[in-house]
């Protein structure tokens, strides 16, 4: 395999890996799961509902940052960085 | 000093801000219109992304629309932020390295079509042209209560200040405008969100004040909520009530649409480097997701005290209810613009505000009907300080930051409608010899007919502000998105089968949108009531672009197939644009 193509295969495998995070939190717990995480209630919000309406979001923006930091690493070790 | 005065003020000093930036910036740098944020750090393209993103539907209608919905309204505040991560990953970094053009021009040259391009311009047009009327509704409320008008004098009103606004053009393009638009708009959104957090639970930070317990009878806000409004015989404000698959593709349609649509996109081209364009995003979200985890305090808060206004005494006492003489001055101020009206059905001089879920107790109470016939969801956000009770000073910077968000996003959408209009199809296909003089005044004929467009929709819209603009997002998804991911993830998809998988995308979203909601949104032509009934397994018009983008996915893969693969200088195009090295400046675009 060429360097591209497995720093491509490497990139597309961390979005993979972020994009499940980003499902889970947001269409999982918020949505598809939102009855069952609703049982479980931390100061005054029900788990789910706070997904839904504030965690999902703080999370996406970790997951972003995360993503950046990774890709950072990714670009030299692969030597396709900008000067 | 009144409230007139005050709003009067604070809006004129906000737009003497902006003009004063953009002439000063202007001075220092012609270029930068065109060759906007060479230089730009990513913090600040991100913040200037957030006042360019966030328009009237987040910032007027949004929180009014989760005041009314509660947890279902989750769709918008998922959907118009998730959409960020799918931007960064997925988007943002290989245009920027591909670098040079508008969208429609990076997909003419990926699909190496003319026709690819021709198509990306239309739905790109229909797309922002759906956005833009949303903006009217809510240019028209923010105007119409500034000016304590009706509607639709408001509505005037703000199409003419639009019109103006989206001519003098420049002002959008500097970086250093929006990012002090931006601070007018959050400052305006917070402040009154932490007073009212205050009052209520004595947090100040609203996202925290959501989950903190009442000062007063110390229950936890949502719960008091949810039985205020079981009480009344409203659905329970933290229960999901409409369908979940339907739930499920209306935040993915806003999640995939905030991924195509092109006055995002644009933003992320200008960037010095590509691994800033990765990091933009993510500063986008930052600033964005300060008002959108607000959102949900301002619309619980508001909704409580909205009912806590009415309902001053027990439910069914008889005098338990607000006197309609007895009504507040933005009550009174609201009922000019007609988009509050009440209507006393029990004749006893009370206003009695309540839900279908009231049964046999109506009867029992005397009651004739829910006697507030219309509460437009779009004036919550406005409203919400007035109705808290908060100083003048602050319920005119609401003004000024509602404003604000509506005009600088509907010029910026105007701008990019009227310059694909004259540049991509005028100059770029039918004349390609049109002097420049000529392009700017078609541009600005393009410009003032899109206005008149989206203000008779405005006049009637087919929903509240967000849910316009949220078909827009759906159109975007069914169109955009899909070939930009195809185009940089598949070598394999060419010039047909992008082409046919646009087409056939908007064409079904286009269709089922209109099926509910009137051909060309025109009321009466719609084929079917819109209601959850009628929806094909529950699918609404708004969230229907997920759906249409899985069609286009599908067609482009299909028609792909069974045609010559793209020649090989495309698809060596696409391997560099996968990696950062390489990437030239930041271009004219």
């Amino acid at each position: 395999m060429s360097d591209a193509s497995a720093y491509w295969a490497e990139n597309k495998r961390l979005i993979v890996g972020c994009l499940i995070v980003w499902f889970i939190v947001s269409y999982g717990f918020g949505i598809l799961l939102v009855d069952q995480m609703n049982k479980i209630s931390i100061a005054g919000y029900d788990l789910g509902f706070w997904f839904a309406q504030q965690g999902s979001m703080y999370i996406f923006v970790a997951l972003i940052f995360f993503y950046v930091v990774k890709m950072n690493k990714l670009d030299r070790k692969y030597n396709v960085h900008e000067e | 000093m009144d409230l007139r005065t005050m709003t009067f003020l604070v809006v004129g000093a906000t737009f003497a801000l902006y003009i004063i930036i953009a002439i000063r910036s202007r001075v220092t740098s012609t270029g930068e219109f065109y060759v906007a944020g060479k230089g730009v750090h990513p913090v600040l393209n991100g913040m200037a992304t957030g006042a360019d993103w966030m328009s009237a539907a987040s910032f007027i209608s949004m929180a009014g629309l989760i005041a009314f919905q509660g947890y279902d309204a989750s769709v918008f505040l998922m959907g118009w932020t998730g959409g960020y991560v799918l931007l960064a990953m997925l988007l943002a970094p290989y245009l920027r390295k591909y670098g040079k053009y508008t969208v429609p021009a990076f997909i003419g040259d990926r699909f190496y079509s003319r026709t690819a391009r021709v198509t990306a311009v239309v739905c790109l047009i229909i797309a922002s042209l759906t956005y833009v009327i949303g903006q009217m509704k809510g240019i028209g409320v923010a105007f119409s209560r500034f000016l304590e008008v009706s509607f639709e004098m408001g509505l005037v009103a703000g199409m003419i200040i639009v019109f103006f606004y989206a001519v003098l053009g420049g002002m959008k393009g500097v970086t250093n405008t929006q990012i002090a638009q931006y601070c007018v708009l959050i400052f305006a959104y917070t402040v009154p969100a932490i007073f009212i957090s205050l009052q209520l639970t004595g947090m100040p930070i609203p996202q925290l004040g959501l989950g903190s317990s009442m000062t007063e009878g110390g229950m936890h806000v949502l719960d008091k909520l949810d039985k205020v409004l079981v009480d009344l015989g409203f659905a329970e404000y933290t229960a999901q009530k409409g369908g979940t698959l339907n739930i499920f593709l209306y935040t993915m349609s806003l999640m995939i649409g905030t991924a195509g649509l092109p006055h995002v996109i644009i933003r992320f081209f200008t960037v010095p480097r590509v691994r800033d364009a990765r990091s933009s995003a993510g500063w986008a979200l930052v600033f964005i997701a300060i008002l959108y985890t607000t959102a949900p305090a301002v619309g619980a808060m508001a909704r409580l005290n909205l009912m806590d206004t009415i309902q001053t005494g027990e439910v069914g006492s008889p005098t338990g209810n607000l006197e309609y003489e007895k009504r507040p001055q933005w009550f009174k101020n609201w009922e000019k613009t007609g988009l509050l009206v009440f209507e006393d059905k029990n004749n006893d001089g009370r206003i009695q505000y309540y839900g279908p879920g009231l049964g046999d107790k109506e009867a029992e109470y005397g009651w004739a009907g829910n006697e507030m016939v219309k509460v437009d969801r779009d004036i919550m956000v406005l409203a919400n300080p007035e109705i808290a009770n908060l100083p003048n000073w602050v319920i005119a910077l609401v003004a000024a930051g509602g404003i604000a968000a509506a005009l600088s996003t509907a010029a910026g959408l105007l701008l990019a409608i009227s310059s694909s209009i004259s540049h991509d199809v005028l100059k770029g296909i039918f004349m390609p010899d049109l002097t420049d003089k000529g392009e700017l005044l078609a541009g600005r004929i393009a410009m003032a007919g899109a206005i008149l467009v989206a203000g008779y929709f405005g006049l009637h819209p087919p929903g509240f502000a967000a849910q316009v603009v949220a078909l827009a997002f759906g159109l975007a998804a069914s169109s955009i998105f899909p070939a930009l991911m195809m185009g940089i993830f598949s070598k394999k998809v060419n010039r047909t089968g992008a082409t046919a998988g646009m087409l056939f995308g908007i064409g079904s979203t286009l269709l089922y949108i209109f099926w509910f909601k009137g051909w060309f949104f025109i009321p009466g032509t719609e084929m079917l009531p819109n209601t959850a009934d009628n929806w094909i397994l529950g699918i609404s018009p708004e969230a229907f672009g997920a759906v249409g983008a899985m069609i286009n996915f599908a067609v482009a893969f299909a028609v792909s197939s069974m045609t010559p693969p793209p020649p090989d200088h495309i698809q060596h195009l696409v391997e560099d644009i996968r990696v950062p090295r390489g990437a030239a400046a930041a271009q004219d675009h």
